[in-house]
Formats: C-alpha cells, sequence, structure tokens
C-alpha cells in the first residue's frame, strides 16, 4: 500500500471511532445534570478554542494575519447586526482586501 | 497534485475522512516526506475534539447501538455547534441535515479543487480561510449569555492560545474543552436543575 493509502485508511477508521464512542457509550440515557451542566458550557469553551487557533495561530505558532483582521471585522458586524451571512462574507472580504494590499 | 496525494487520492480522503484541519495537518506531514505513523498520529490529534463533541450529542441520539454510531459519523464542528439546543441536547435532525449539506460542499470543492486547482489559483487570496473562524465567532457570540458561559470561553481561549506554540495541532482545542468542567460546581449545576423544573419537563 502506498502511503498515502495507509494514512487515508488508518485515519478514516481512527476518526470513525472517536466519532462512535460516545452515542454508543451515552445513547439513548437520561441526562444526569452534571452532564447537562457540563455539555451546555462546552460550546463557548470549544467555539472559542476553534476562534482563537484559527484567527491567532498559524500552526504551531502564534500569528496575526489577515485573517484575524478579516474575523475581528465578521465579529464586529455580528454583533451589530446579528447577520451570521454578513459576517462571515466581510472577513472573507476583509482578509481578502488586507492581503491584496 | 501536491503533498503526494494523487488527485483521486484527494478525493478519496475527503469522501470517507472529511475532516478538514485533520486533511490537511496529515497532507502536510507527508508532504514534508514524514512518515505514515507521524501523519496518522497528527490526524487523530486533529479529530480528537470530535471525542467530546459526540459524547455530548450522544443521549440526543434515536436507536440502537449500531444506528448511534453511524449517526456519531455526522459530527462536525459547524453543525454540532449549530445543532446544539443550549439546554444540553442536540436537534439530531438538524445536525444530519447540516453535516449532509456542508458534505456535499466539501466532497465537490476537493473535485473541483483537485481537477481544476491550478487554473483557480490560491484559495486563501478570496479569504476563504476566515470563513470558518468567523462563523463559529458568530455561533460563539449568541453562547455568551451568562458571566459564566463568558469565562468558560475566556478560559478556552486562553488554554488554547497558550498551547499552540507547545503542542501538536488539535491539542490545543482539546485542552480548551475541559474549560467546560466548570459546569460541575454547585453552582452551575444548581442552576440547570433550576432551569428544568421552570420548564416543568425534569429530563
Amino acid at each position: 500500500m502506498s502511503i498515502p493509502a495507509i494514512v487515508i485508511a488508518a485515519s478514516c477508521a481512527i476518526t470513525a471511532a472517536i466519532k462512535a464512542v460516545g452515542p454508543v457509550a451515552l445513547g439513548g440515557r437520561e441526562l444526569p445534570t452534571w452532564f447537562t451542566s457540563v455539555v451546555i458550557l462546552l460550546s463557548p469553551a470549544l467555539l472559542a478554542a476553534l476562534v482563537a487557533t484559527q484567527a491567532f495561530a498559524n500552526g504551531d505558532h502564534l500569528a496575526i494575519g489577515a485573517d484575524t483582521a478579516g474575523v475581528a471585522a465578521g465579529g464586529l458586524v455580528i454583533w451589530r447586526t446579528g447577520s451570521i451571512i454578513a459576517c462571515v462574507v466581510l472577513a472573507a472580504a476583509v482578509t481578502a482586501g488586507v492581503r491584496a494590499i | 497534485m501536491e503533498a503526494g496525494f494523487s488527485e483521486l487520492a484527494a478525493i478519496v480522503f475527503s469522501a470517507i475522512v472529511f475532516a478538514g484541519s485533520a486533511q490537511f495537518a496529515s497532507i502536510s506531514i507527508v508532504g514534508a516526506g514524514g512518515g505514515a505513523g507521524a501523519a496518522v498520529a497528527a490526524a487523530t490529534l486533529m479529530n480528537s475534539r470530535f471525542l467530546p463533541m459526540s459524547a455530548a450529542v450522544g443521549p440526543s441520539f434515536s436507536g440502537g447501538p449500531v444506528k448511534r454510531a453511524a449517526k456519531g459519523q455526522t459530527v462536525v464542528d459547524a453543525s454540532w455547534a449549530m445543532s446544539s439546543r443550549g439546554d444540553g441536547t442536540f436537534d439530531q435532525y438538524l445536525l444530519m441535515g447540516a453535516s449532509a449539506i456542508a458534505y456535499v460542499s466539501w466532497v465537490s470543492g476537493t473535485v473541483v479543487g483537485a481537477i481544476w486547482g491550478d487554473a483557480i489559483g490560491d484559495p486563501s487570496s478570496f479569504g476563504l480561510d476566515a470563513v470558518f473562524p468567523a462563523f463559529f465567532f458568530g455561533l460563539l457570540l449568541n453562547e455568551l449569555h451568562s458571566r459564566r458561559s463568558r469565562g468558560v470561553a475566556a478560559l478556552g481561549t486562553l488554554l488554547a492560545l497558550a498551547l499552540v506554540p507547545l503542542t501538536p495541532p488539535g491539542v490545543p482545542v482539546l485542552v480548551a474543552s475541559l474549560a467546560s468542567l466548570v459546569g460541575l460546581t454547585n453552582r452551575a449545576r444548581a442552576e440547570v436543575l433550576e432551569r428544568q423544573e421552570a420548564e416543568g419537563a425534569p429530563r
């Protein structure tokens, strides 16, 4: 097997297992209060981390770039207008604009 | 196609693994001459955040274990966040529907990129790399309704940024998910109970 084929097969199997563990182990149960309480806070924790690592980092080092400006502009738009579509479109436009300068 | 991945391999990779950041992480390792083991390890770390995400949706899935395991495969960042009802449960149909749309766009985007990529040029010149973080930012702002959730978001941000220079990609986001353990405090649990009783339908 070639290296890409091995990487694809192994990544596929491991990712499928990661995504199956929780639903198989916890499915069809009533939620205990502590679980609900943690899950409610999982969204802000993960979303904040995704935004931070994508806007302020480049692989394994912290970096501010055109995309940082774009995301900041998008954040401003959604805060003022509440439109997530305008937020995403402006973020891409500002990023492309800053990069073109 | 760069990185030693043929057009077909890139398309197959997108169709069955369906996780952008993990694909880019492992492709860049293979492209830089790294081994298959390192590439798979990188993809596993990038996808490790799906462990807490799919555990969170687990109780919201109906059906037997096999069906639930299959539904778990539809967990991706954007649809996971969109399908959260904010009370600890998830809309499983919204999750699967949003992922189906994302899946079709992702695979067709890969096909277009693999075949006509050279003609299109660098996607970053269109600012496309800002689309996902901006979208997540928008979803995040909707989550910041309480002091506790704002604190958790701040803690998650700090944990993630502190770990970026120290750990392989993927680990910062996984560790940042631990900020949600603030939910184990007595006050957080008491508020959940209060709200459930106010709604009259304890789960």
